[in-house]
């Protein structure tokens, strides 16, 4: 039995198909379909519901040197109200999830979660504190909204004032009112696009996305399923937990060195990622251009010789073309060479091409 | 979900219209909905042979790949080239999307009418 968000009435009253997710029942798409919904994103708006997503608030006066001991990242030089992404790392220097710090003060950190690993994660945080610190599950309280395109912000504005919206990227305002209902407002998202995620109290939910909707009415702002969330990552070239990375796969790997610091004093993994030198593998991007649909887990050759395997992929509803990532032995390709793909016992040219596959224009 | 009355049915959700010994065959507008925006099809080729119940090409939507499978055994004598080029086609006019047209048809399967179809389409709902 799945868990329901606060808001799935919302979405069956909508038409939304409900598919199991991470432990919950969520729209995979809505009847305006996967298309549709991930090019409302590019050109207008959508609004997705990410309540799914784990909530992990870290506290005390050593809540900084542990989120230093845990992440790959380096969290001294942020300040309140600043959000940063990180792996976070085992002892092998495999990825035991990707997440988002939000610094709310100098004792007070928001982490955010992968749905599949939020139970994972917060054993993992638990079995490693050390001092003074707290770590608490609050995953049920919220509720996540993401609004997402370039009509994100205007949307925004119809429902509240220029103080409870973030000025910079990757910048939150903790103490935001929007539609008068009293929220996180994060300049934040997993589409490529501009736009904020919005954290607030579970109850309040869909008065928030019907408030939402009805203001992005004229923008051409609709609901956007998991099928678009996949989609629209996959063209920003953002990697997914489990398929670009995991317990095996380090940061390293997965082509995320810029949240790496390997400069740092210490981080559970760091000695393991010293230890292994330079990377073994490298993620790529890969545009199809033969004839199919490139899928995850499909093994990559290089003139007859396997050299690894796609770890996503999909048809790009913007680009108009099929793409994928794959892990591959590091230094076997540069940008332009052909490979083959195996798909499901056919072989399908691809190119490798420089990521992301999209990049929005500012 | 539109069925229409002049065509037959398998429970694979393919829909087969029978024309002078040569079968047309496509798929439901039930199964294209369930599918979603289509993107990529595979078709075989003319005079490939095909059998009962065995998969003769895939659709794609974004999200995954589906099997399409052939009511009947026989010798497909014409693929709808439109399809490989606009996969779309298929979820804005199902019935007249078909995929392949059969000859030389030896076998057939169990085919539902429009009545019956819709009758499995509900129960495998529940």
């Amino acid at each position: 039995m799945e868990l329901k968000t606060p808001l799935y009435e919302e979405h069956v009253k909508a038409g939304g198909k409900m598919v199991p997710f991470a432990g919950y029942s969520l729209p995979v798409q809505y009847p305006t379909g996967v298309i549709k919904e991930h090019m409302a994103v590019r050109t207008r708006a959508g609004l997705f519901d990410v309540s799914h997503m784990g909530e992990i608030l870290c506290t005390g006066e050593d809540a900084k040197a542990n989120l230093q001991m845990l992440l790959t990242n380096d969290y001294t030089k942020i300040k309140d109200g600043q959000a940063k992404y990180s792996p976070m790392c085992n002892e092998h220097g495999g990825t035991v999830d990707d997440l988002i710090v939000y610094r709310k003060s100098g004792e007070e950190y928001l982490i955010v979660v992968n749905a599949a690993n939020k139970e994972k994660d917060y054993q993992w945080m638990l079995d490693h504190q050390f001092g003074n610190v707290a770590f608490t599950d609050v995953s049920d309280q919220y509720a996540q909204l993401a609004l997402q395109g370039p009509k994100a912000l205007e949307i925004l504005r119809k429902l509240t004032d220029e103080e409870s919206i973030p000025e910079k990227y990757y910048h939150a305002v903790f103490d935001g009112r929007v539609a008068e209902i009293p929220c996180i407002v994060s300049r934040t998202g997993y589409t490529g696009e501009d736009g904020v995620e919005l954290y607030l109290a579970a109850e309040y939910a869909p008065q928030m996305w019907n408030a939402l909707l009805e203001a992005g009415k004229d923008e051409g702002l609709i609901p956007c399923g998991l099928g678009a969330r996949d989609t629209l990552r996959m063209e920003a070239a953002m990697p997914l937990y489990g398929h670009e990375m995991n317990e095996e796969v380090t940061p390293l790997e997965a082509g995320l060195q810029f949240a790496v610091k390997m400069a740092k004093e210490n981080f559970i993994g760091k000695k393991a990622l010293e230890e292994a030198g330079e990377p073994k593998r490298e993620r790529i991007g890969l545009k199809v251009t033969g004839r199919g649909i490139i899928r995850e887990e499909q093994k990559v050759s290089l003139e007859g010789t396997e050299i690894g395997t796609t770890t996503s992929g999909t048809h790009c509803p913007y680009l108009g073309y099929p793409i994928a990532m794959a892990l591959v032995k590091a230094g076997a390709v540069r940008t332009g060479d052909k490979v083959e793909v195996d798909v499901r016992g056919r072989s399908v040219e691809a190119e490798v091409v420089d990521l992301p596959f999209y990049k929005r224009q500012k | 979900m539109e069925i229409r009355e002049e065509l037959k049915y398998v429970k694979s959700h393919e829909w087969v219209k029978e024309e002078d010994g040569v079968a047309v065959i496509g798929l439901t507008d039930y199964a294209q909905s369930e599918l979603g925006d289509l993107v990529f099809v595979n078709l075989p080729e003319e005079g490939d042979e095909v059998k009962v119940g065995e998969a003769f090409g895939d659709v794609e939507s974004v999200k995954a790949v589906s099997d399409v499978y052939s009511p009947v055994s026989g010798v497909v004598c014409e693929i709808n080239e439109r399809l490989l080029d606009e996969p779309e086609y298929i979820n804005e006019a199902p019935y007249d999307a078909w995929f392949i047209k059969v000859k030389d048809i030896t076998e057939k399967e169990e085919l539902l009418s429009g009545a019956e179809y819709e009758a499995f389409v509900e129960s495998e709902k529940e």
